[in-house]
């Protein structure tokens, strides 16, 4: 029977010659991830039901990243606990304050996910990795338990959704643009417990940071995950990362898809996701004066070199407008390194700008740029729910990282081609 | 299994951020948490849910993060079930996981207003509704799932 990408990584780690969408398999895992909020229930999990052991010391990841630096008494007790739980087990890959950074950035870069692996986390935006033509989906604390135990989780095979990329994105426009315009498209719940395979011939055309940025965001589509046929841009990267066997699974040419859409890049315009949910996406032309307070680029959806090149492009010789507060955070330590290195972080401080270590902070509104009652920010993260940032009253506008440093020059939402 | 209690009535797209801020996700204690279960969009659920009360949403519910926080602190709050048209996938997972019964029937979702007197029965997936004096068809779950929730849990189910 012809199979989906999905499908068939999940027939390989089940065992079985062959899956059909619905069908209710048993999954060997190749990695299983947490956090510092969602790992503490997990541990607690682990203890209380008395289990002696992890299943791999390798495959089980950490990462200190959302109220990390420590951000208040309560949060410190919780990467504590973590710390002592990953020391205990000896887990190979544990990643504190130094050495952490945002999880989904970090892990691909250290080459900790390969083609055709099959990934739970403890966080939604696990799907990011399906970037990597690897099955990545978020799961809950007592799954993550479980998978930290036996190495298994029980999975409902999914039936998928396909987007054939063509063309060349237009200057200006982002991966970012492109996934907004799908979810824009299909709604928060347009792939409801499905997979999107993203696959055609613009791919080529999407570095593999489009791609993280792209998949990170199929969960805010409702989808289990977002995966991206593999090719040269996926090999070229891995190719000094991950040093292990690895196996790369394509669609079949008769696979059966739920639907399926052609996104020709080079109609994709700058477009913002206005509150309270990613699918209320505008763009330009529908777009009025939106003063707003604050801006922040970072997150695991744009926090990355090419992001951070964007709003340099942008900040280079300016000064963000009165009033507003821009917050840029590189989702890595060797992110922030690197743009050290090119002169990023003196544009971005010249500019006016904060600039801090990596952290998951105001993008959840953990710490680090939470919003008061009543104002308004523009952020390259994924998610403008109801008090998603801080206050409940308060709103948050998603958009690229051009975008938003257009935005905290203007002073109000804006497109590069606007100042 | 049977649940019985008051309807507190939602929209679509009731997402985790809503039912627990992560500004609360300091802590793993579910009791502190049930606290301020739904608070942005409800300022007042947690000062009058009673236990055995039963939550209602429609589309797409606990849509957003995979805080396994947001099915604890609904349950914590003595919620005993959550009908809605549709869940999001991850919150489905937990609930289950963690044994609070949730249950997907349109029809109940449309036509349940708040306040009203529900009943459940999760063998048949039959919803009554008191108040109104109606029935719905809910979907029951697929053997597989029955396990783990018979067995209180995802954890049980493996011992």
């Amino acid at each position: 029977m012809a199979m989906t990408m999905t499908q068939k990584i999940l027939a390989a780690h089940a065992g079985l010659d062959s899956v059909k969408a619905g069908q209710l398999i048993m999954a060997d895992l190749d990695l299983v991830l947490g956090n510092d909020v969602t790992s503490p229930v997990a541990i607690n999990e682990f203890n209380k039901a008395g289990f002696s052991d992890i299943f791999d010391k390798n495959k089980v990841t950490m990462v200190m990243d959302h109220f990390a630096p420590n951000k208040d008494i309560k949060a410190a007790a919780q990467c504590k606990q973590c710390r002592d739980f990953c020391g205990k087990y000896d887990i190979v890959n544990f990643f504190d304050v130094g050495d952490m950074g945002i999880e989904h950035a970090l892990l691909p870069e250290k080459g900790l996910v390969a083609p055709g692996d099959c990934v739970i986390g403890a966080d939604s935006h696990t799907c990011t990795y399906g970037a990597l033509g690897a099955f990545s989906t978020g799961i809950g604390s007592t799954d993550m338990c479980a998978g930290m135990a036996k190495g298994k989780t029980w999975f409902k095979v999914p039936s998928a959704i396909k987007f054939n990329i063509v063309g060349k994105l237009p200057k200006y426009s982002a991966a970012k643009d492109v996934i907004l315009h799908i979810i824009g498209m299909i709604g928060v719940d347009g792939a409801l417990y499905k997979s999107m395979e993203f696959s055609g011939e613009g791919l080529v055309n999407l570095s593999m940071e489009d791609r993280l940025c792209m998949a990170n965001m199929a969960i805010e589509a409702g989808a289990k995950n977002g995966i991206f046929a593999v090719d040269s841009v996926t090999l070229d990267y891995i190719k000094d990362k991950v040093n292990r066997d690895y196996k790369i699974y394509e669609a079949d040419a008769d696979a059966e898809y739920e639907a399926e859409y052609t996104i020709d890049l080079s109609q994709i315009k700058p477009t913002v996701a206005f509150p309270h949910l990613p699918e209320n996406t505008k763009t330009f032309d529908e777009i009025g004066d939106v003063v707003i307070d604050q801006v922040v680029i970072g997150s695991c959806t744009n926090g990355r070199i090419e992001d951070l090149r964007c709003a340099a492009e942008i900040l280079k010789d300016k000064h963000i407008a009165k009033n507003v507060r821009c917050i840029v955070i590189p989702a890595t330590q060797k992110v922030y390194m690197q743009a050290m290195k090119e002169g990023l972080l003196e544009i971005f401080i010249n500019a006016g700008c904060a600039v801090s270590t990596p952290t998951c902070g105001p993008c959840l509104g953990g710490h680090m740029g939470i919003l008061a009652k009543g104002e308004r920010a523009v952020a390259t993260t994924n998610r403008n729910f109801v008090g998603r940032m801080g206050h409940p009253e308060s709103e948050v506008y998603l958009a690229s990282p051009y975008v938003a440093a257009a935005s905290a020059v203007a002073g109000k939402i804006a497109q590069p081609s606007q100042l | 299994m049977i649940a019985r209690g008051k309807v507190h009535k939602y929209g679509d797209n009731v997402d985790t951020d809503v039912i627990i801020p992560a500004r609360y996700l300091n802590t793993a204690d579910m009791q502190e948490l049930a606290k301020h279960c739904m608070e942005d969009i409800d300022i007042d659920f947690a000062k009058n849910v009673q236990k055995g009360d039963i939550m209602v949403g429609q589309a797409n519910f606990g849509c957003g993060s995979s805080r396994e926080h947001a099915p604890a602190a609904i349950k914590a709050s003595g919620i005993s079930c959550v009908i809605a048209k549709t869940f999001a996938r991850i919150f489905y997972r937990n609930a289950i996981n963690i044994g609070l019964p949730i249950i997907e029937c349109e029809e109940a979702a449309d036509k349940i207003s708040a306040g009203d007197d529900v009943e459940i029965d999760f063998e048949t997936g039959v919803i009554t509704n008191h108040t109104k004096g109606e029935t719905y068809q809910g979907q029951s779950f697929p053997d597989f799932l029955i396990n783990i929730i018979d067995s209180n849990g995802l954890l049980n189910s493996l011992k």
